[in-house]
This record gives structure tokens, C-alpha cells and sequence, in this order.
């Protein structure tokens, strides 16, 4: 792995940047910078799908125990993102949705990012396998070097499927959560993470259907700045295909139950209905700045894309609010079809 | 320009509340630590083979 020379780096950031020195010299750094550090909304969904797993894994835990897990999840998923800050704030200072973090803002110095990442990876990882068990400890370690090293630092800059395999990082936490609950990872619990992982490429591309001006600005090779956006879309709908059917796997499986069928279904047929509109549009096509910083500001043409966006988001919450809800409450799953053990 | 004096006592309230947050930080850790400690010790003196 070859990290870009240091001297290209600080040439190609904007005139803002150069600055950093100064800023820095002017503006103490805050407690609540360090939390920024930690990307705490992403770190919320990364909660919210560990613990629907830890739920799911229906075994018996001592609810302090539950909340030690969570937690670490919690802080491991912020140590990954302080090491991306630290790595990509090349990368952060060019793009308008990333450029106020407090690595390229000036706020915090880049060694600082780094040393509370590491802090924070080795503290909540020594934490879960000592308070619940090694199998979920392991997949904590993973998930977070995946996500800081194979993601950010290689596949980021070098490969327009990088979302689609980073994705993978994004999508374990809620085998995470199964494991710290019941020491094992069964194949139900891999069919939530299969569901996160064929979610994030139609979520994420459609974002950068919108965004892509400024990932070619920052030289980042997300799927429309490298094959286009028509080819973009095309990928969208492709992903959606397959996404539908395995969001209904569960009700199959002995997982989810009726409400989770029903939400599976119904918003299935959304998602496909906006994800057909996307490929039909011409989102992605239009060229010129987009009008302020907001993610939802697009340009003509993009509506369809950001529509895409906001409804992948609450479909992926209310699949596993519905897991989740089913059960807190104890419902039976339909187990449509004959148990299987290594689902459970 | 902006005021050095006023300038230091930022950095000071600022490194305050940063070392204030640190302490939190590790003092929940220590309550973490022994009270997983008084659980999982717990758990096993209760099941203990007698």
C-alpha cells in the first residue's frame, strides 16, 4: 500500500487550506471537535443496526452487558472514522460536504486524528472481548482495519468499486452485535449484513449522482466520475434488483415476521419504483456548481437521484426498526420456509 | 489581529475543557472495567462446581 507523496498532497489542497498553519495558531481546539472526529450520525445508524443484530440474536444477556457492546461498537465505528479524517483531509479540504471537518478546517492537527483513532480502536475492541467474547471483539478489529485500511486507505483513491467493497465495513456491525450477544455469527445474522451490503452501493452512488462534481474536483474515483452517470444509473437499478429479494429473505428464514414482511414488501416496491425513475432520468448529466453545501440542493435532473437517497435511508431504518420491534415484542417470524440450524 | 491576551485564555478554557473530557472519559472507563469485572466474576462464582 503506497500512501501519495506528502509534497502532492499539500499542493494540490485549495488556497483555503494552505492557510491551516494560521488557522490553526487562531482557534483552540474543543472537546466537541474530537466527537466530530467520531462522525456521530454515522455512528448512529452503526449503533441502530448492531443493536437490532444484538436483539435478533435472541439469547439471554445481562442488559449492562448489552449496553458495554453497544458501546463498543459505537466507539469503534468513531476510532474508524478519526482514522479516515486523519487520512483523507487531502481529500475533505476539497469537497464542499467535507472541507468544515476539523482535520482540514485547522481545527485539530492530523497526528492528534490519528493517535485517538488508534486510542480508541485498541480501548474498544480489548473492551468487548473482555466484557462479552473474542468472536465479536475479532469482528469489531476487523471491521474497523477494513474500514480505516482497506477502504480508506487503498480502495478510496484507487477503484470506482470502492464503496461496494468498503461497504462490507459498514455493513457488519449488525453480525457484531449477534456475536457479542451469543458468542456465534449464524447465517441470519449474515443476511442482515448481506442486506446493508447490496443497500450502500444504490445509496451511496446515488449521493455522488448529485455530488460527483466534487469527487472529481478531489479526485476521488466514485462510479460517475469514472464510468458516468448513465452507467451510474444503470448500476443503481442493477443493485436494487438484487437488494429486494434479499430484504424478504428474512421472513424466509425464521428472522422477520409479519411487519417485517410487510415493510420489506412495500417499501421494496418504492425502492424499485424510484430506482426505475433514476434510470430513466438524467440525473448526474447536468454540469455546474450546485447552488450551497446542503446534501439535498441539487441540480436539474438530480431530483430523482436525491429522492433515491433519502428513501434508501428510511427503508434500510424501518427494515430494522421492524426486526427490532418484532422482537422487543416477541413475535413469532414466519419461517415461510423449513428451519434450517445454521440460520440460527 | 486579534487580542493575545484573550487569544491565551481561549486556549486555556479550551485545553480545560478537553482535559475535563479526558478525565470523564477514563473515570467511566474504571467504573466500566470493575463493574464488567463484578459481572462476568460474579456469574462464574455462582456456577461454580461445588
Amino acid at each position: 500500500m503506497r500512501r501519495p507523496r506528502l509534497e502532492g498532497r499539500i499542493a494540490r489542497l485549495p488556497p483555503m487550506t494552505r492557510s491551516t498553519a494560521e488557522v490553526r495558531e487562531r482557534t483552540p481546539a474543543l472537546w466537541s471537535d474530537y466527537v466530530q472526529l467520531l462522525k456521530p450520525r454515522v455512528m448512529s445508524l452503526v449503533v441502530f443496526t448492531a443493536f437490532t443484530g444484538l436483539v435478533c440474536a435472541n439469547t439471554p444477556i445481562h442488559p449492562f452487558l448489552a449496553a458495554i457492546a453497544v458501546l463498543c461498537i459505537a466507539v469503534g465505528a468513531g476510532a474508524s472514522g478519526a482514522l479516515n479524517m486523519w487520512y483523507d483531509a487531502d481529500i475533505d479540504a476539497q469537497m464542499r460536504r467535507t472541507r468544515g471537518r476539523p482535520v482540514p478546517a485547522g481545527k485539530i492537527q492530523g497526528a492528534d486524528a490519528l493517535a485517538l483513532g488508534i486510542t480508541l480502536s485498541l480501548f474498544s475492541v480489548m473492551l468487548m472481548g473482555m466484557a462479552l467474547n473474542w468472536l465479536a471483539a475479532g469482528l469489531l478489529a476487523f471491521t474497523i482495519v477494513f474500514y480505516a485500511v482497506v477502504y480508506t486507505m487503498w480502495l478510496k483513491r484507487s477503484t470506482a468499486q470502492n464503496i461496494v467493497i468498503g461497504g462490507l465495513a459498514g455493513a457488519l456491525p449488525p453480525a457484531i452485535g449477534w456475536a457479542a450477544a451469543s458468542g456465534t455469527a449464524p447465517a441470519n445474522a449474515w443476511l442482515l449484513v448481506l442486506i446493508i451490503f447490496l443497500w450502500t452501493p444504490p445509496h451511496f452512488w446515488a449521493l455522488s449522482l448529485y455530488t460527483s462534481e466534487d469527487y472529481a474536483k478531489a479526485g476521488v474515483p466514485m462510479m460517475p466520475v469514472v464510468k458516468g452517470a448513465a452507467s451510474t444509473r444503470r448500476q443503481i437499478f442493477g443493485y436494487s434488483l438484487a437488494l429486494i429479494p434479499v430484504c424478504l429473505a428474512p421472513a424466509f428464514t425464521g428472522l422477520g415476521g409479519p411487519i417485517y414482511l410487510a415493510v420489506a414488501a412495500i417499501g421494496g416496491v418504492f425502492f424499485l419504483l424510484l430506482a426505475w425513475r433514476v434510470l430513466r432520468s438524467h440525473a448526474g448529466e447536468a454540469r455546474g456548481e450546485r447552488n450551497d453545501d446542503g446534501l439535498y440542493d441539487v441540480k436539474a435532473g438530480s431530483k430523482d437521484a436525491r429522492n433515491l437517497f433519502a428513501f434508501s435511508i428510511l427503508y434500510l431504518t424501518l427494515l430494522f426498526a421492524a426486526l427490532l420491534a418484532e422482537h422487543a415484542m416477541g413475535m413469532s417470524p414466519l419461517e415461510l420456509l423449513p428451519p434450517l440450524e445454521l440460520l440460527r | 489581529m486579534s487580542d493575545p491576551k484573550s487569544e491565551s485564555e481561549a486556549f486555556a478554557r479550551a485545553r480545560r475543557g478537553r482535559n475535563i473530557a479526558i478525565a470523564l472519559g477514563l473515570v467511566a472507563f474504571v467504573i466500566i472495567v470493575f463493574l464488567v469485572t463484578v459481572l462476568r466474576l460474579g456469574a462464574n462464582v455462582a456456577n461454580r462446581p461445588l
